[in-house]
């Protein structure tokens, strides 16, 4: 039985909880030159039918040859997965009509797929806040390799459609997960970590705003103990964010229609991202017959390791398993492990750092540059950096600060010639991006820590002898109130003043 | 070549058609090329009745169907198996055309062809699905050799709006059996 999501529980809490049951089929675009069966080119939004081979428009007399790049990209993302490769896996058709799948079938494999029993692990944050991490495990069901269908333009002012081939025959791997998941977080945080495991091995580029990633999700609600209920399937999801909004929502839906003595049909239905809803999907004919049948004329496929390799063979025409698993890159997990010893972070900062665009780079980067120890280095990174970023919707790579100047930013903190916060106010003025380096802003801004002991001095006295009232609160016993006025310091020197001498100062005069 | 060699030659191209026939069945019943005509598909449904690679025609009927071949309850699950709720579903997956009894009929004597299989012990014995088990699947190399043709593709499509081939929107399903005009109405 699946966990039970403690969000469920907790928003049903008087009545019986409801267990929400989430798997997800995931296919994912292979990165390769050409397509699975053709020599045509992969390319996005290029004109239309110009990528579209005699195979791929399936005119009469063609024949499917199999792409060698799709298979290792398979095979790599199996190895990653954990599966167990299949030696010999097998080609079937998939029958169904649409204009946009020019044979009538679809060439997939259904029965023995390439990888099958692979398990994927992600992390998420209890209570949103990213201080406490769980891992989690969802099982995979199989790997298969198939084609992808054209794109059809619905143009329902000429009640017409128009068909473009071009990502007609591009090779897809399917990635069917077992519903292990109970919520759109969990579904979401799964789908981010296999997207960073795509990315890093290069068998895809898993961007879902191109449609190189697309996320199915089948949702289903029981009750503890009685068996799963009838399923939906959702469609029409197009990031992360959707994913999350769409299961959560349709979770909802259906605890709300079995509450109200109604029924959930077994139905697919579409993801409307302006309503935040789904919405039953017309043109669909009930449950389809998909007629599979073996693939007349694709042999089966089969791969080697180092032990079955025959001698005297073309290696072109080999996969050898054991080839490709040596020669794999460090997933994500193996990342972020590598940088909590490294660096001594938590596991938490690893996370974020591995899971936004070029942070992670930047980060190791800045830390090259700076005597600034790595622990503190990741609160700039994280807390200054990171959210100004997220306000402008930049990526690491596209920071109008660079890694050396933060790094030489850090320097100037690190050794005591700016406080901190005259160092936020050299951030703000980097990120405007005027070429200025931290040296130069400093010097403008006169933002230089007082190095001048008397002069600290006479600004500390100034201040005690306005503020009677609170200098006698203190004489009476009441300490806190010592942070007032050296706040009142710093204002005074317009951030110039190292608060901890600041308060030594104040202490000695006050005790005097 | 001697003459007994080339007899002997013959029979076996014949043998091999005979095979490959029998194994030809769905391949027959495939549509092709949806999208180079680009008519819709209830205007591309195939003629079962007199097409060239149903098996039967290739294997004298009265050969296989053999009277006391099969045992009685077997036959009797041939002919419920063959009902018209299954030839409805069939017309609708395949958009196949039973057309008359004949039609039928040939389904029929195709099942009961196969059904003779069952008589075999194949316990243990793993399915041969592909003749071309032993063959070796060639592997291409991940380069770009075929496209931009766009022209030559589009010649055949009887609409077209701007490079782009034009379907009706969305699938017209077969309409229901009360409302069709078919054979399989009367029986």
């Amino acid at each position: 039985m699946p966990p039970v999501c403690w969000k469920f529980i907790k928003l049903h809490e008087n009545l019986a909880p409801w267990v929400p049951v989430v798997g997800l089929e995931i296919h994912a675009q292979i990165t390769s030159n050409s397509k699975l069966f053709s020599g045509s080119q992969v390319q996005f939004a290029a004109p239309p039918n110009s990528l579209v081979s005699f195979f791929d428009a399936s005119l009469p007399g063609t024949l499917p040859v199999l792409n060698r790049r799709c298979v290792e990209a398979a095979v790599m993302t199996g190895l990653a997965l954990n599966c167990t490769i299949n030696k010999k896996s097998l080609f079937d058709r998939k029958h169904y009509f649409y204009a946009d799948l020019p044979a009538g079938y679809q060439i997939t494999q259904q029965r023995v797929p390439i990888a099958v029993n692979g398990s994927l692990s992600y992390s998420l944050c209890i209570d949103n806040k990213m201080s406490q991490m769980v891992t989690k495990t969802v099982r995979i069901k199989q790997i298969q390799l198939e084609q992808d269908s054209g794109k059809s333009l619905h143009d329902d002012a000429r009640s017409q459609t128009l068909v473009d081939l071009n990502r007609a025959g591009v090779g897809l791997m399917e990635v069917v997960m077992e519903p292990d998941m109970c919520c759109g977080e969990e579904a979401a945080a799964a789908v981010r970590e296999l997207q960073l495991i795509l990315q890093t091995l290069g068998s895809s580029q898993a961007i879902m705003a191109e449609g190189q990633l697309r996320v199915d999700a089948n949702v289903s609600v029981h009750h503890p103990g009685e068996p799963y209920g009838v399923r939906t399937e959702v469609k029409n999801i197009n990031s992360i964010r959707f994913l999350t909004k769409a299961v959560d929502y349709e979770i909802q839906r259906q605890i709300k229609e079995l509450e109200n003595g109604g029924t959930v049909v077994n139905e697919t239905r579409a993801f409307d991202s302006k309503l935040g809803c789904t919405v039953p999907m017309r043109d669909k004919e009930g449950k389809q017959d998909y007629r599979f049948m073996p693939e007349p004329n694709l042999p089966p496929l089969i791969l080697y390791d180092a032990k079955s390799l025959p001698a005297n063979v073309n290696h072109q025409q080999v996969v050898n398993i054991d080839w490709i698993h040596e020669r794999l890159p460090d997933l994500p997990s193996v990342k972020r492990a590598k940088l909590v010893e490294l660096y001594g972070i938590l596991p938490e900062h690893s996370f974020t750092l591995v899971n936004e665009d070029g942070l992670m780079e930047f980060f190791e980067d800045v830390v090259k540059r700076t005597q600034m120890k790595p622990k503190k280095v990741i609160g700039w990174i994280l807390s200054d950096l990171l959210s100004h970023l997220k306000q402008h919707s930049l990526t690491a790579n596209e920071s109008p600060i660079s890694s050396f100047l933060l790094a030489d930013l850090l320097n100037l903190l690190e050794n005591g010639d700016i406080s901190s916060s005259a160092a936020k106010q050299v951030f703000e003025e980097l990120w405007k991006g005027e070429g200025k380096t931290p040296l130069e802003i400093v010097k403008e801004k006169q933002l230089e820590l007082i190095q001048d002991q008397e002069e600290l001095e006479q600004i500390c006295q100034a201040v005690i002898d306005e503020r009677e009232k609170e200098v006698m609160a203190i004489k009476e016993g009441n300490k806190k109130v010592i942070n007032k006025l050296i706040g009142l310091v710093r204002k005074a020197t317009r951030g110039r003043a190292n608060p901890l001498l600041v308060k030594q100062i104040l202490e000695k005069k006050l005790s005097e | 070549m001697t003459p007994r060699n080339r007899f002997r030659w013959r029979v076996m191209r014949v043998l091999a058609l005979c095979r490959w026939l029998r194994g030809g069945t769905v391949r027959a019943l495939r549509l092709g090329a949806a999208a180079a005509s680009s008519a819709p598909p209830s205007q591309v449904r195939q003629r079962l009745g007199p097409c060239r690679a149903v098996p039967c025609r290739a294997v004298p009927c009265h050969a296989i169907r053999g009277g006391n071949g099969l045992s009685s309850p077997v036959c009797a699950l041939l002919q419920d198996s063959v009902t018209v709720e299954v030839l409805d579903h069939l017309e609708r997956l395949a958009l196949v055309d039973f057309r008359d009894a004949e039609g039928v009929e040939r389904l029929r004597e195709a099942v009961r062809f196969a059904e003779r299989l069952r008589e075999v012990n194949t316990e243990g014995i793993e399915p041969l699905d592909s003749v071309l088990e032993d063959r070796c699947l060639y592997l291409r190399e991940d380069d770009v050799t075929e496209g931009n043709c766009t022209a030559e593709l589009l010649k055949n499509a009887r609409e077209k709006v701007e490079e782009y081939f034009v379907a009706p929107p969305g699938n017209i399903p077969l309409p229901e059996l009360e409302e069709r005009d078919t054979f399989l109405k009367g029986s």
